[in-house]
């Protein structure tokens, strides 16, 4: 009887244990920033996106992003309609994705380092690429934060640029993200 | 022994929650939404009549479109290309739902204004709305001096109008379909016999054969046509081109007008015995106003 009760104890404690784990080190938003900015001589073309669902979880250095694509706003009501049609295909691939993980997390948590260096998949008009991106990392009691830009070719991601607005679009588009998470039970 | 039956579950559950994925968290989390469709047509026009697309908010269009005579009038008339009826037009998306337009045509000097309103836009997600339905209205006055001195008409008399629903669907990314039933009235009519009151439904479609070009074909049935001309019901195909802040459409159409009284109720040109017009809708979209 005893050596149940030991037995039952110890289960539970694993339990509680594995439990508070869940749901101690996972961090989330819904209202993470996505932007992105396109420069040539003949326009600057910028679009925005507050929707941007993150996650990261602090054990296991876990991270992903999910962005809709329809959630990106332009200037110009056209732009935004060619670029959900024409470029990046949004009936066809909602979203883009990232999953990866973060390699320095025991420098990040102990304070060592403040940048996060994260390496993982991106998935963008159906194309997947393994990328590594450098983050500024910032934790306090309530709140887990990730900030950075990365460039992003769009050659690499399958989406063709017509020739009569190949002076309008760029190839290279800067990427910037924002992410405020908050802890997730 | 029982009491730890009682706690396998709660060990069950706490193991395959760790083990979830992160980004199925994400898709738990992602808000459920409903989201209107996009893109029905390409142009505010899907051929010579109207599509239920507004611009966006902001956006001012100038249309420049032409139809050129018939093809088969042979070389003497360079086929058809001699001849033209050309129309302008300003067209400003006061909202996302309410499109103005003020056009004026060389043919019969017919000056037209405009107002299509969006009721109500199809939608895909939790709770999804079938199609999309867009009230049009447009008055137009024919300011050619035609008439015997004697008869000279007034003001009223040169003022024609037509009522429209627009019912449309995009079936998917490639196929959409439209409905349009008119009613048009007319304030003077050039015989007794004649209906001042004339019922037509229009329907639409495009096909598109590729992310920028697309296929189109409009017929308008006219219930009640004139009497005293023989009038054909009015049928044109064309093929749309998109590029940048451009949309192309080239046509073929049994008419040579491009506002709704005239095309649907006074067509007179046959399409299948080859009374064809060349014509083109150029549109320009220019954002005058932003939003915030």
């Amino acid at each position: 009887m005893k050596n149940k009760t030991t037995a039952f104890t110890l289960l539970l404690f694993f339990c509680l244990l594995n439990s508070t784990s869940f749901f101690g080190q996972k961090f989330l938003t819904k209202n993470g920033k996505v932007s992105f900015y396109s420069h040539t001589f003949v326009e600057d073309i910028k679009a925005e996106n507050n929707q941007v669902l993150s996650i990261v979880d602090l054990e296991s250095g876990e991270i992903a992003i999910n962005v809709l694509m329809k959630s990106f706003v332009f200037e110009k009501a056209l732009m935004q309609e060619h670029f959900n049609e024409n470029y990046v295909e949004s009936d066809k691939y909602p979203k883009a994705k990232f999953s990866g993980t973060i390699k320095n997390l025991k420098e990040l948590l102990s304070g060592e380092e403040s940048l996060a260096k994260i390496t993982g998949n991106i998935t963008i008009h159906g194309v997947k690429k393994t990328i590594t991106i450098e983050s500024i990392f910032n934790k306090s009691e309530k709140e887990v934060s990730l900030k950075g830009k990365f460039m992003i070719n769009i050659k690499d991601y399958d989406i063709k640029i017509p020739n009569v607005v190949r002076n309008n679009i760029s190839d290279e588009v800067e990427t910037s993200f924002q992410f405020i998470h908050q802890p997730y039970n | 022994m029982k009491k730890i039956l009682y706690i396998l579950p709660f060990l069950i559950f706490s193991v395959t929650a760790s083990a979830q994925n992160q980004m199925s968290i994400l898709e738990d989390e992602t808000p459920v939404e409903t989201t209107p469709v996009s893109a029905t047509f390409k142009g505010t026009r899907i051929i010579n009549g109207h599509s239920i697309e507004n611009r966006k908010q902001g956006v001012l269009e100038f249309l420049i479109s032409h139809r050129f005579g018939r093809t088969n009038d042979g070389i003497d008339q360079l086929f058809g290309l001699d001849e033209s009826n050309i129309r302008f037009a300003l067209e400003y998306a006061l909202t996302d739902d309410l499109t103005l337009g003020l056009g004026r045509s060389s043919f019969e000097k017919t000056l037209d204004g405009f107002a299509k309103y969006r009721l109500l836009k199809q939608t895909t997600g939790v709770k999804p709305t079938p199609v999309s339905i867009s009230v049009f209205g447009s008055i137009i006055r024919k300011t050619i001096k035609n008439y015997a001195p004697d008869e000279k008409p007034d003001f009223s008399d040169r003022l024609y109008y037509t009522s429209q629903l627009l019912i449309a669907r995009k079936f998917s990314d490639k196929f959409s379909l439209q409905l349009t039933p008119t009613y048009i009235h007319k304030n003077s009519v050039q015989k007794n016999q004649d209906p001042h009151d004339i019922f037509a439904i229009g329907t639409g479609a495009r096909m598109k054969l590729s992310k920028r070009v697309s296929f189109n074909a409009e017929y308008f049935y006219t219930i009640n046509p004139l009497k005293s001309i023989d009038t054909k019901n009015s049928f044109a195909v064309s093929v749309d081109i998109e590029t940048g802040g451009h949309v192309f459409q080239i046509m073929l159409s049994n008419a040579i007008t491009m506002v709704e009284n005239s095309f649907i109720t006074e067509t007179t040109d046959s399409f299948f015995k080859g009374d064809i017009h060349l014509g083109f809708n150029i549109s320009r979209a220019f954002q005058v106003s932003h939003k915030n």
